[in-house]
């Protein structure tokens, strides 16, 4: 039996061609060149990264051991900020449900509205959170309702986006089925192309409200309601060992809100 | 009745998939088209309730011209169409019940519909029509829990709740096995006698269209060049229906289709 390699008497392969191998190698270069000139590009001041674990340790003495005295009003503005998240995200999802309709290719009406619903999208995603919350404190004044409308804000190009995409990956045999049996497009709809969504609609207003409970814990850091205004007042105050309870509380939060979370996309899915 | 006069559909600019198409379904008689893949039967029977639109030509069912149509006159009368699909095309997250009832969308209010509140007469009748097929334990299941034989009763079930004056079924069989297969043939045989209902069906399997049909259509690239009894189908009709390609036809042979 001869093999291909005593036919043609080839013994060495490589994956690349030299010319491949000199390409790979020029960009690898590139991409360092870039991080090393990022890197002396910004002014660190060395001596402060060498002292960094001295003022970690202060910082660490001065909050121990958390002061707690403060803790009803921290667990009463805790719940306030899960009720920001809360309520945003709600509205959020029902807001970016016609958004997500005119932004899927499949659904929309015109290009106009397709044109207008990706407008909407990217607007919306574009914007941290902080930024719409500096946005909405000048306008409605510092407060919760300023961080509700940020964070809906920033929620509605996430979910419709997402949302808009999940339309456009549906089967479209039963849409043609169900327009064959003359049903008008709003009953296509609810029939043909909800039920093919439900599963990703869930999973997605699920993850937003789990992304909106930690955004919500920093928007008090500028005036938009939530935990992040009494970590803002403890810290400007050098009240350390409030901010460590402050600081604690967030954390559990989280873990909180990750656990129920997952609960509910195992329970729904 | 339907009628079906100088028919053409053309994709885009090329050459025509339906070409001057005529053809005539009375009664309540079962008629298969068959013919190669791309000769046009899909496209035919799409042309009827329209979810392609013709180029030129006329469809005629009881009486009204389908071509002309628009907005909720079309949906009214394609609820006067039923429809069989290769895929079934069921929501699959939906339950038997649910996808029964969508048959009926034309005639409920989107409100009733998105609540699930059928009218009571619509129930019954789909508790008989399942029970007649075979699937009305079924009711309460997700459709995607159904066999492909159970999956395209629903699709026959579906399409005979609109109370269609018509029964279009694009390749019914083409994804059962052949005991389901046959089945679901002999089905649609029955039903069209008890419901005095006019079946067009396309179908790859000329064994299946002489054994269940009263009349055979052939199709070839966009023209009918046999329409008779299936007694009437020998192995010379056969060649003529399955033999050429679809390039020859469109590029000038077109001497004897014509």
């Amino acid at each position: 039996m001869t093999s291909i390699a005593e036919q043609f008497g080839r013994e060495d392969w490589s994956r690349h061609t030299p010319k491949q191998k000199a390409r790979r190698f020029a960009i690898f270069a590139v991409c360092a060149a870039v991080i090393a000139w990022a890197l002396t590009s910004i002014e660190v001041v060395w001596a402060w990264v060498w002292d960094s674990p001295t003022q970690m340790g202060d910082l660490f003495g001065r909050m121990y051991p958390p002061d707690v005295s403060n803790l009803g009003a921290i667990l009463r503005i805790l719940l306030e900020t899960v009720n920001i998240a809360t309520i945003a995200t709600a509205i959020a999802v029902l807001m970016s449900l016609p958004v997500a309709y005119i932004a899927a290719q499949n659904t929309t009406p015109n290009r106009a509205t397709l044109w207008l619903g990706r407008l909407i999208l990217v607007t919306s995603r574009s914007v941290n959170t902080i930024i719409w919350a500096l946005l909405f404190v000048a306008i409605f004044g510092p407060g919760v309702l300023a961080g509700i409308v940020a964070i809906m804000f920033r929620s509605i190009g996430f979910i419709g986006k997402l949302l808009g995409e999940a339309i456009e990956e549906i089967d479209k045999r039963p849409v043609e089925a169900l327009e064959a049996t003359g049903a008008s497009r709003f009953q296509v709809i609810a029939y043909a192309i909800v039920p093919q969504v439900m599963p990703t609609f869930w999973a997605v207003s699920i993850l937003r409200w789990d992304i909106n409970l930690r955004e919500s814990t920093v928007l008090g850091l500028v005036g938009a309601g939530g935990i992040g205004i009494i970590l803002q007042g403890a810290i400007d105050t050098f009240n350390w060992p409030e901010a460590a309870t402050v600081l604690i509380a967030i954390l559990a939060l989280v873990i909180v809100g990750e656990i129920v979370s997952a609960f509910l996309r195992r329970r729904i899915l | 009745m339907l009628t079906i006069t100088d028919l053409v559909k053309r994709y885009g600019g090329g050459d025509p998939v339906l070409k001057n198409l005529d053809l005539t379904i009375e009664g309540e008689s079962v008629v298969a088209i068959i013919g190669s893949s791309g000769a046009g039967k899909s496209t035919l029977l799409r042309c009827i309730n329209r979810l392609v639109e013709p180029t030129s030509g006329s469809v005629v069912l009881n009486g009204t011209e389908l071509t002309k149509l628009r907005g909720a006159k079309l949906r009214s009368a394609r609820r006067k169409i039923g429809m069989v699909f290769q895929g079934f095309n069921l929501v699959d997250r939906l339950t038997v019940m649910e996808n029964v009832q969508s048959g009926r969308l034309g005639y409920i209010s989107t409100w009733a519909a998105i609540m699930r509140r059928y009218p009571k007469e619509d129930i019954r009748r789909a508790y008989q029509l399942m029970e007649r097929v075979g699937i009305a334990h079924y009711a309460d299941t997700r459709a995607d829990q159904l066999s492909g034989g159970e999956r395209q009763r629903v699709g026959v079930v579906r399409a005979l709740m609109q109370d269609p004056d018509i029964l279009l079924a694009d390749e019914p069989t083409a994804s059962l096995d052949p005991k389901t297969s046959e089945q679901i043939m002999g089905l649609l045989r029955d039903l069209a006698g008890e419901l005095k209902l006019p079946v067009l069906i396309n179908i790859h399997n000329v064994t299946e269209a002489k054994e269940y049909t009263d009349r055979i259509v052939g199709m070839r690239y966009g023209r009918i060049i046999f329409d008779d009894l299936p007694g009437k189908l020998d192995q010379e009709e056969m060649d003529r229906i399955y033999s050429g390609s679809p390039h020859a036809d469109r590029s000038g042979d077109l001497q004897e289709a014509s």
